[in-house]
């Protein structure tokens, strides 16, 4: 348009430059500048969450360390055929025992033999005795070793041992994963675990139902909250708002251990029911450490987070559209299930998200209330980083765990916004 | 909702009915409590519509049945279970008098609609009941809590000397260990350290950030959103393992490279770690207050003379102050509140008040912990008021009706 009008030149800015050029360059900077404000947040979470967070994802298909400890011998295993029922050859005897003094040396093998342990119950010890011994031979001049290590520890001449090393020797692995779906790598693939190993796919299911259970408890305790406070007058939902919000702001741990103190046996709501004389004395109810006492708990922490996606959606809400299905011949149930429960969906949507994601990855209150037959995934991780340290498996858990989480952020924010989060 | 609706006196058809029933109820309980349930409720039923039939029909004065009903009531309960029982009864002759003068004088109707049925009455103050009940649901176990932290025994339960309102039921122990106790004192300290530098990194970062996001013409907006909020929504376990070994290779580097001490390098680890936490919140707070903002301000500002640092301090700040303070509240209680991270990426001198008490709960339970949790619900109850003060001035601020 401006360069029709005006003689078929350019439209220039003050200083002489065409209008189009000067306009591009303001723009590049305000952009600069924008980035500039924000990049140095930007590069803080990037460095010390996002990159820690995908490194530690990555620990969950790692597996260099059989191949980093044992090079020799598992270019040896290559011509090894893992389905005969032969334990491999001398060449690959001598070329274990040349590693093995390596790694004795730097201390590595008790590592491996943990590493492997994780695959085959005995190939810690197995590695950790033989050690010592191995110490002693010299590579260059003790051979031939097949016969000395079978006389070490006999289980060296088993087909399984060397199976199991060679399953485990590749760079990147799908054993993790497959351990957390209870499923293990084998020479043959892919296989089930023994039926008494098996206990992570109920875990990953309790914790699927659980949450679904607090979610669905949030719903039918956060709906009728939130209608009133939407539908009173502003002062009166004002102060009933405090009794939300202060749940919401009280430490976690302070409410867990409320809680602890109401459900256990001797405690308060049981001392009430045996004064009442409605629960025996010796028959006190057991409501504590169990998956009763992780929902109730769970429920109280996160209906706030219910509550408030759900009564800022109500307030929008116009209560002449009641009276006027009403006036058109609804009945009171027609009139709510028609017309108000429709418009009050995305609340629910943006509720039940919130409290799901929440309530999939908790931990402290489980841990706390849960017992054995409450806790959920994530103790389950916390037990492997910092007890048994198979940090492989708790990263691929962590995975999994995580990528549910992600669709249903992303799912969240297709239906809410995230720029529509409001706290308080 | 007006109070427009006519009220009229209720036949005694309608009213003795009701309040047996209601009186039923607590004959139930207090039946149940003494041997036998069924007799209770006889009695209970019986004793609430004689003393309805009293009150309406021979009586007639609304102030002296008020007073006849809860000294019955006091004295019954006295004569039951001894001087609790007595304020239970104090009480409950109270509600029932009342209850019975709502039904009778019809006062039940005042403030609903004068059309609405009898049904749909019933329903109004059966949804407020239920409602009520939630309520009570939210706010029991954090209001339980506080009369136990001043037991004087090392009970987590009422014992027969508090419930009789004995001095000697009652003591400020569990105050003194934790004031005492140091173990208690250095993880408060630790928390009272960590929490205020964890919240001043996030809110500088974070609303520098917020302020770059609010400007038009940034690209990758929704991609740069999504990373900053992710603290918020990745599972805090998952958070922890990642930074757990994050912070272990920062910490040797920090340790063994530049030769810190290692004390001084736990803080810092900790401190970071709780600083990326609390960076969602501010985001959001701060965008939500840039949303209202208007940009020609800065631009008359700048037209004015003043250089963009001076106009952010003149003229931004102090219009965007209360999100930003909300926003510095929600990541100090984030911080302070914290304790998954901090397990794993801190050592135990970094301990902190919420650590010390997960180790309580689950170890040596100890009383203490309800004292220790009293005086944080004491502290929330202040960042909440100081919150919704913000609010509210935010608001009036950018000229919207205070609601």
């Amino acid at each position: 348009m401006t360069d029709a009008t005006n003689n078929g030149g350019p439209v220039l800015a003050a200083d002489g430059t065409p209008l189009k050029k000067s306009l591009a360059k303001a723009l590049r900077l305000q952009k600069m500048r924008a980035l500039g404000l924000i990049a140095p947040l930007l590069i803080f979470v990037m460095v010390s969450f996002i990159i820690p967070i995908g490194s530690m994802l990555f620990r969950s298909v790692e597996n260099g360390l059989v191949s980093e400890t044992l090079p020799l011998t598992v270019a040896e295993l290559q011509q090894w055929n893992g389905d005969s029922s032969e334990p491999p050859g001398e060449e690959v005897f001598s070329a274990f025992v040349a590693d093995m003094v390596v790694a004795i040396e730097a201390k590595n093998h008790t590592r491996l033999g943990t590493r492997l342990n994780y695959e085959k119950t005995g190939m810690s010890s197995l590695f950790r005795k033989s050690g010592r011994k191995i110490k002693n031979l010299d590579p260059a001049v003790d051979g031939p070793f097949k016969e000395k290590l079978i006389d070490i520890d006999k289980r060296w001449g088993d087909v399984e041992t060397w199976r199991t090393i060679k399953t485990h020797s590749v760079g990147i692995t799908n054993g993790y994963f497959l351990n957390a779906v209870d499923m293990r790598r084998t020479p043959e693939g892919a296989q089930s675990q023994p039926e008494d190993k098996q206990i992570l796919i109920t875990l990953f299911k309790r914790t699927l139902i659980m949450s679904l259970a607090i979610t669905a408890s949030c719903i039918l305790l956060g709906y009728p909250v939130a209608w009133i406070l939407a539908n009173l007058p502003a002062r009166t939902a004002n102060i009933l708002m405090i009794l939300v919000l202060l749940p919401f702001w009280t430490s976690l741990l302070v409410r867990t251990s409320a809680w602890k103190v109401m459900l256990q046996q001797q405690g308060v709501i049981n001392e009430v029911l045996v004064w009442l004389g409605m629960v025996p004395d010796d028959a006190r109810l057991v409501m504590i450490n169990n998956q009763f006492g992780t929902i109730v708990a769970m429920t109280h922490i996160l209906l706030p987070f219910m509550i408030l996606p759900m009564y800022s959606v109500m307030q929008t809400i116009q209560p002449t559209y009641l009276r006027a299905a009403k006036s058109m011949g609804a009945t009171n149930w027609t009139a709510f299930w028609r017309v108000y429960f429709p418009l009050s969906v995305p609340g629910i949507g943006a509720g039940s998200i919130l409290v799901f994601i929440l309530s999939i990855g908790y931990y402290i209150t489980p841990e706390i209330v849960g017992g054995t037959k409450g806790v959920f995934i994530s103790n389950r991780i916390a037990y492997h980083i910092s007890s048994s340290l198979n940090w492989g498996l708790a990263a691929a858990l962590g995975a999994i765990l995580l990528a549910v989480v992600l669709v249903l952020y992303w799912a969240y924010d297709k239906i809410v916004g995230i720029d529509n989060v409001k706290l308080g | 909702m007006a109070a427009l609706t006519p009220i009229s006196r209720k036949p005694l058809s309608l009213v003795l009915p009701t309040v047996a029933a209601a009186g039923g109820l607590l004959g139930l309980f207090v039946g149940t409590a003494n041997g036998s349930g069924f007799m209770g409720i006889v009695i209970g039923a019986a004793l609430i519509a004689a003393m309805a039939f009293v009150f309406i029909t021979i009586l007639k004065n609304e102030q002296v049945s008020k007073w006849i009903s809860i000294v019955l009531f006091a004295a019954g309960g006295f004569f039951f279970a001894g001087i609790p029982a007595m304020i239970l009864g104090l009480v409950f002759g109270w509600l029932f008098h009342w209850f019975i003068y709502w039904l009778y004088e019809g006062r039940y109707r005042a403030k609903v609609l004068p059309y609405l049925t009898p049904g749909q009455v019933l329903w109004h103050y059966g949804f407020r009941v239920i409602c009520g009940a939630i309520f009570v649901f939210l706010i029991t176990p954090i209001l339980v809590v506080m009369p136990l932290s001043f037991n004087s025994q090392d009970f987590f339960t009422f014992t027969p000397e508090m419930l009789q309102f004995k001095a000697e039921g009652y003591s400020l122990k569990h105050y003194k260990d934790f004031f005492s106790n140091n173990e208690w004192q250095r993880s408060f300290k630790n928390s009272l350290l960590i929490a205020p530098i964890a919240t001043i990194i996030s809110v500088s970062l974070g609303t520098l950030a917020a302020i770059g996001l609010s400007q038009s013409h940034v690209p990758g907006r929704r991609a740069i959103m999504a990373i900053m909020i992710s603290p918020m929504i990745v599972p805090l376990i998952i958070s922890a393992t990642g930074m757990f070994f994050f912070y272990s290779d920062i910490g040797n580097w920090l340790e063994g490279t530049l030769g810190l001490p290692k004390n001084f390098v736990g803080y810092v680890k900790v401190i970071l770690a709780h600083s990326v936490l609390g960076i969602p919140f501010v985001i959001i707070t701060v965008t939500a207050t840039l949303v209202g903002f208007d940009q020609s301000l800065t631009r008359a500002a700048a037209n004015m003379g003043a250089d963009p640092v001076r106009t952010f301090f003149k003229i931004q700040m102090p219009l965007i102050l209360p999100g930003v303070i909300s926003g510095g509240l929600f990541a100090f209680i984030t911080s302070f509140d914290e304790v998954v991270v901090v397990l794993f990426v801190g050592s135990a001198s970094q301990k902190t008040l919420p650590w010390q008490m997960f180790t309580g709960l689950r170890e040596q339970i100890s009383p203490t912990i309800l004292a220790v949790a009293t005086i944080l619900v004491g502290i929330s109850i202040c960042l909440l008021a100081t919150v919704e003060l913000l609010r509210r001035r935010s608001e009036r601020l950018r000229g919207m009706s205070p609601t």
